[in-house]
Order: structure tokens, then C-alpha cells, then sequence
């Protein structure tokens, strides 16, 4: 399967630092079938476990003819991929496929946060990822979800439950605990710390870059905490996109660089 | 911003690179660094010589000019950045009060002379770093020299001297140079009390024609790179540059670019040899070097068939404007002319200048933690250039030596997404 040609079905597996995605896509762009596990610790383990779940929503289990590629920061741990391709060229190709003009794309994951811009034929005109800081992203909130001892898939509904944003006022994730901890002590409302908490992500994000296009937000993040999308709509005045499957861009766009190396024979070969 | 020069074998960037790529030069490269520091070693063992330090910007004509032997411990953070020793001697340094957040450089170099340790040892046998008679700093760079400075002078108990030049200049004007060069001269009564020798204009015009010699032909070098294929890459320069820093105003520096390295480079660039095969992307490196990573990153470029041809670091070191008919105003000026000393129009007209000559696609903006004088991507610089010149530009987080500030992972993800970016 690696490396070869004329398949009529594609893989894009992203190893994300939390998560790992899989999309299958048949000749027609069309997702067959798709599936995400948590990344824990081994993996190429997970990368084929993430992929037979795949398969088997596509009605294929144990597949094994179709080109791949993979992505993200345990890319290169994919057993099974013909190539490699970045999360930033994944996820610009994953968006462009569903919204195909100028966009802006922000995409929030467990440990990195992208602005990727795009011009209207799908080409990066660049893009930033968050310094080496974790405010702002998946791992921000989660440390917040386990400070306030509040289930993770919970704080969407306690944010939008909330009509006043206690903001916090510190950049550093651990600073913002210690916050976090002198706002409950006060009595604030958890509603109130919640929705502060998402704001804080929301401007760590929006700090990044300007925006100049139409917004699309992806990843895993938004993909669970849809209330974020609102609030960058409410702070930006934008109309802002969102995928049919936020956390699954990144792999759709792998898949549909595997299209695209199955049409031009000559792969990049193996990175 | 001192240069690298005896990086072991192993540590080379280009040490996995094809025997043909490697530069022969670089030998004799290395027998002139390890010369300057057995010469230093010996004078500090047998007080046969005054030594003063420097700043890796100047002024050491004059000191060469007086008879000193310079050493310059900007040389010995990169070392020690290099050797990847940096980060754990830097916290020595944070605990006694100097922050993590200043020169790397400073943090390391103190922390190391504080632990007794010195890459110098493995490298030559060489104990320590050898004791100054006299520090002189100029301040081109940043205060931070100053200071570092002035911990070994309280160390020591030996005098501290040093120019403080103007800074962000747009138009250079007659009034600082005429104050640099008064400082300079100011400097001449003092270092005579260190020598106890008169002052010899003679044997000063002498080592300010060698060194404008060494620069002319440092510039020669790194122009070859506008050649393409580009013959070398910056991280070759940042080896090399080691005689442009600290046989600057000696014979053997002038030697060393004219009879080794320029002609080797203008051989390579007439049998069309390549520092990176298959040479697709060109690209400029703005910042510091991160020392403790050059080679992975070498190798990231070349992989991506990616050849980083030209910097402003390494052009620093360039000093056109030294002249021995009028050697304290044209030390003045070579000094205050510097990049790092510029306003940030200056800064981008000379980078547009650079882009010219070298025909890159694309830019590397390093921004190091720090050195926030030597990381021009603060003030919106990337954004201006990019649509200044039409090309995409790319951020880097890091520093020079504290690796504790660099993410390798995203570093190269994000080199390999730009390269994708070109390739679209």
C-alpha cells in the first residue's frame, strides 16, 4: 500500500498531541468513515487502532490498500503512511476543501494554537503557531476544568449559563490558576469562572494575528466547546465558520493530500 | 555576537554532509582559533602579555594596536551554546540575582566561570578562561556587555572601560561620531595605564588596516553566497566568521579569507558545487543563531533541499568603513553603522538590500528570548518586510544558548510548514 498509486481510497491520520484523528475519503472526497482516539503514549499503537475504527465505519474493516498520509506531531509514527505533511498544510487543505475562498483559520489544539491564512485558490499566504506558552489552548482549559474539580465536556454549558465573563487577567496558565483559586475563594459564581476561563482562550487566540478574511475555527477544542465560536463572533462582529467536523480537518486534509499524491504517481516519499 | 569557532568535529553542523561539501578551509580555520586561545593560555600562565576582553564589535584595533591580546567572551557564550553546556550553568548565574530573562550570553558565561567549567578544556586542555588585565566593552550591541562586564571587573579587581555608543539611528550624523571617536581616543590614556607603554599611532594604523583588510574580504565571502547555487550556507558561516571576530586586525586573519576560504568559495561557485544539493529554496536568517541546535537545523534545511544563504548576524562583522588615514573616526563609524545600532528603517532597507543580492524566497525571523536587540521581529518587522518584498516570513521562538526557550518540535514543524508554504 505505501507508496503505491491508483487507490480509490485515502487515509489522513493526525497524531495530535491530545488526540489522534483518523478520516478515511473515497475517490470522491467524500468521509467514509472517521474516528478519534486519545494519543496516550505509544503512538503507533494508537495510530493503527484509530485507523481499523475508521475502516470499520466505512463498512471496510481491515483494509489495507489505500494511500496515507499523516500528520501532526507523532507524523512520523504512522507505521502505515506513504508520506507526511504538517498540521498547518493539513489543516489549510481540510479547509479550503469544505470552504473553498480566502479564509482566516483558527484552529485551537490540545497543546498548539494555529492562524493560518489562505488566499481564495487555497494557497498559504502564512501563518503563526502560539509560542511555547499553553495559554490559550486545550491544555490551558483542561488544567482550568481540573482546577475547578469540573468534568471537561461540562464547561461549555457552564459558560454559555453564565452572563458575566470573570476575566482573568494573567497570560501564564499557572498564574491564572493561582486566580482561578482567589475567585473562588471570593465566591464567583463557576458559571462566571467558566465563561472568564473561555474568554481568556479566545483572546490568547485572537492575538495571534489580525484577521482578514472569513474566520473558520477547527480542532478538537472547538469541536467540544462550541460556545468559543460564539464568542469569537460576538468579540470579532464576524460571521464565523466552522467545519462539519472540527477536530477531524487536520486528517481530512491528509487524506486529501493522499488524493493528491495518488494522482501525480511521484509521491514526496517518506519524510 | 561573538562567532563560533571550535565546535568538536561531531558538533559540526555540516559534519553528516558529504565529504565533498565539507570546506577544507576549516582547517586552517581551527589552527587559527586554537592559536588565539593557547597564545591567551599562555600569556595569563606566564604574565608575558597584557590581555584585555572585548566586546566582539570593537574596539580591538585599538587594543591590538596597544599590544594587548584580546579575548572576547561573547566567543566563549557561543561556545558555550554550542557545547550545549549553556543551560545548566545558566541558573548559577539566576541565583545570584541575574535574571533568566537577560543575555544568555551573560547568564551562561558567568554561570560557567561561577562552576569552573569551560568548553575551552575539552577543546584544548585549557583550564580557564584567561584573567583580563583590562575589560572594554562598547555598547553597539546592548547595555547588557556592560554589565557583564562589570561582574568580572568586581570579580577581578581590574579596570573597566568601554564606549557607549548612540542608538537607533536613522541618518548618522557628524555629532556621533565625533563623540564615539572622542570616546575611543578617551579610552588611550587608560589603556596606558594598563601596559605601561606609550601609545604607538604607527603599530594602531597598522592593526586598523589589517582589520579593514579582514573585512573587505569577509564581505567578499558572504556575497559568494548570492552565487546559485549558493557555495555555502549560513551555518558554515557562523564557523568561519572565527577569524573575522578574534584575528580581526592580525596577518592571519587577512590570510585566512584571502588564501584559504574566498578562494575555495569562488572555486565551488565556478564548478557550480552546491552547500545543499539540489538547492530549491533560498532563505534569509535574521537573529541569532541558536548554537546549542545548528547542526539539526542544518540538516532540517537541507533535507527540505533548502539553503539558508545569508544573515544579518553574520554580516555583522563587516567593517567597510575602517580607515588607517583616520583611524579613531573611522573606527567611529564602523562601529556606530552597525545593524544592530539602526532604527528599524534602516534595518529594513538593509534587509531589501540583502534581498537583492541574495535572492531569497523567504525569511527566518528568530526571535531569542534573550536578546531582544538582536530579535528585530518585535516591532512588526516580519509584516512589513513580507509585503515590502513579497515573501512569506517565518517566526521562530528560541535563543541563542538557554535551550530551556526552544521547542524543538514546533521549531521544525514550523520550518517544515513554511518550506511547504514555498512549495505551493
Amino acid at each position: 500500500m505505501i507508496g503505491a498509486n491508483n487507490h480509490d481510497l485515502f487515509v489522513g491520520i493526525d497524531v495530535g498531541a491530545s488526540r489522534t484523528k483518523a478520516a478515511v475519503l473515497d475517490a470522491g472526497k467524500n468521509l467514509l468513515g472517521h474516528a478519534v482516539l486519545r494519543s496516550g503514549t505509544d503512538f503507533e499503537r494508537t495510530a493503527s487502532a484509530v485507523l481499523e475504527e475508521a475502516l470499520a465505519m466505512a463498512g471496510m474493516p481491515g483494509r489495507d490498500g489505500f494511500q496515507c498520509v499523516s500528520t501532526g506531531y507523532g507524523r512520523r509514527n504512522v507505521p502505515f503512511r506513504g508520506d507526511t505533511r504538517t498540521e498547518i498544510g493539513c489543516h489549510a487543505k481540510g479547509c479550503y476543501h469544505e470552504f473553498p475562498e480566502a479564509v482566516t483559520i483558527i484552529d485551537i489544539g490540545g497543546q498548539d494554537n494555529k492562524v493560518i491564512k489562505l488566499d481564495d485558490r487555497g494557497r498559504r499566504l502564512n501563518f503563526k503557531m502560539n509560542r511555547k506558552c499553553a495559554a490559550g489552548t486545550g491544555a490551558f482549559l483542561e488544567e482550568m476544568a481540573m482546577r475547578l474539580g469540573i468534568p471537561l465536556e461540562e464547561m461549555d454549558g457552564l459558560a454559555r449559563a453564565s452572563e458575566h465573563a470573570e476575566e482573568l487577567g494573567s497570560y501564564c496558565t499557572v498564574f491564572s490558576g493561582t486566580e482561578v483559586l482567589e475567585k473562588i475563594r471570593r465566591g464567583i459564581a463557576v458559571p462566571d469562572l467558566v465563561k472568564g476561563i473561555f474568554l481568556s482562550v479566545v483572546k490568547r487566540v485572537l492575538e495571534m494575528d489580525s484577521l482578514s478574511e472569513r474566520v473558520v475555527m477547527t480542532g478538537g477544542v472547538v469541536a467540544h466547546n462550541l460556545y468559543l465560536v460564539d464568542m469569537v463572533q460576538e468579540i470579532t462582529g464576524r460571521e464565523v465558520l466552522v467545519p462539519k467536523h472540527p477536530q477531524l480537518t487536520g486528517a481530512v486534509g491528509a487524506a486529501l493530500f493522499a488524493m493528491e499524491i495518488n494522482a501525480n504517481t511521484s509521491g514526496r516519499g517518506n519524510r | 555576537m561573538p562567532t563560533l569557532y571550535e565546535q568538536r568535529e561531531d558538533d559540526h553542523p555540516m559534519s553528516n554532509e558529504p565529504p565533498k561539501k565539507s570546506i577544507a578551509a576549516g582547517k586552517v580555520c581551527k589552527k587559527i582559533m586554537a592559536d588565539h586561545f593557547y597564545e591567551l593560555d599562555e600569556a595569563a600562565r606566564t604574565g608575558s602579555r597584557k590581555i584585555a576582553w572585548c566586546t566582539s564589535v570593537g574596539p580591538a584595533e585599538l587594543l591590538r594596536g596597544m599590544g594587548f591580546l584580546v579575548y572576547y567572551p561573547e566567543n566563549h557564550g557561543a561556545m558555550l551554546g554550542a557545547t550545549r553546556m549553556a543551560t545548566e550553568l545558566i541558573p548559577y548565574a539566576n541565583a545570584m540575582g541575574y535574571s533568566p530573562d537577560i543575555c544568555s550570553y551573560l547568564t551562561s558565561d558567568v554561570g560557567s566561570f561561577l562552576q569552573g567549567k569551560t568548553p575551552l578544556t575539552k577543546a584544548y586542555n585549557i583550564e580557564s578562561v584567561p584573567r583580563p588585565d583590562v575589560l572594554v566593552f562598547n555598547t553597539n550591541q546592548c547595555r547588557d556587555v556592560q554589565d557583564w562586564f562589570a561582574w568580572y571587573a568586581r570579580h577581578f579587581g581590574v579596570p573597566l572601560v568601554g564606549v557607549h555608543t548612540h542608538r537607533d539611528i536613522g541618518l548618522i550624523r557628524m555629532y556621533q561620531i565625533k563623540d564615539i571617536a572622542q570616546q575611543i581616543e578617551d579610552l588611550v590614556p587608560q589603556l596606558e595605564a594598563v601596559t605601561g607603554e606609550p601609545f604607538d599611532m604607527d603599530r594602531f594604523k597598522e592593526a586598523v588596516e589589517l582589520s579593514r583588510r579582514t573585512s573587505v574580504l569577509w564581505r567578499a565571502c558572504l556575497e559568494s553566497a548570492g552565487a546559485v547555487p549558493s557555495p555555502w550556507t549560513f551555518f558554515d558561516a557562523t564557523i568561519h566568521m572565527g577569524p573575522a571576530v578574534v584575528a580581526r586586525g592580525t596577518a592571519e586573519g587577512v590570510s585566512y579569507y584571502e588564501d584559504h576560504l574566498l578562494p575555495e568559495l569562488e572555486q565551488r561557485i565556478k564548478d557550480g558545487v552546491a552547500a545543499v544539493e539540489g538547492e530549491r529554496h533560498r532563505l534569509y536568517w535574521e537573529g541569532m543563531p541558536i548554537w546549542g541546535k545548528l547542526r539539526p537545523l542544518a540538516e532540517q534545511f537541507a533535507s527540505l533541499k533548502t539553503c539558508v544563504v545569508a544573515s544579518t548576524y553574520c554580516n555583522s562583522w563587516i567593517f567597510d568603513q575602517l580607515d588607517p588615514a583616520d583611524p579613531f573616526e573611522s573606527m567611529a563609524r564602523a562601529y556606530t553603522e552597525l545593524f544592530i545600532a539602526r532604527d528599524e528603517a534602516y534595518k529594513e532597507k538593509y534587509i531589501a538590500q540583502c534581498y537583492e543580492l541574495f535572492k531569497f524566497d523567504g525569511i527566518v525571523f528568530h526571535d531569542a528570548k534573550t536578546c531582544p536587540n538582536n530579535s528585530n521581529n518585535r516591532y512588526g518587522m516580519p509584516e512589513r518586510l513580507g509585503r515590502a518584498l513579497g515573501v512569506p516570513t517565518l517566526t521562530i521562538n528560541g535563543d541563542l544558548c538557554d535551550l530551556r526557550c526552544y521547542s524543538e518540535e514546533q521549531a521544525k514543524t514550523n520550518i517544515e510548514a513554511f518550506i511547504e508554504q514555498l512549495e505551493e
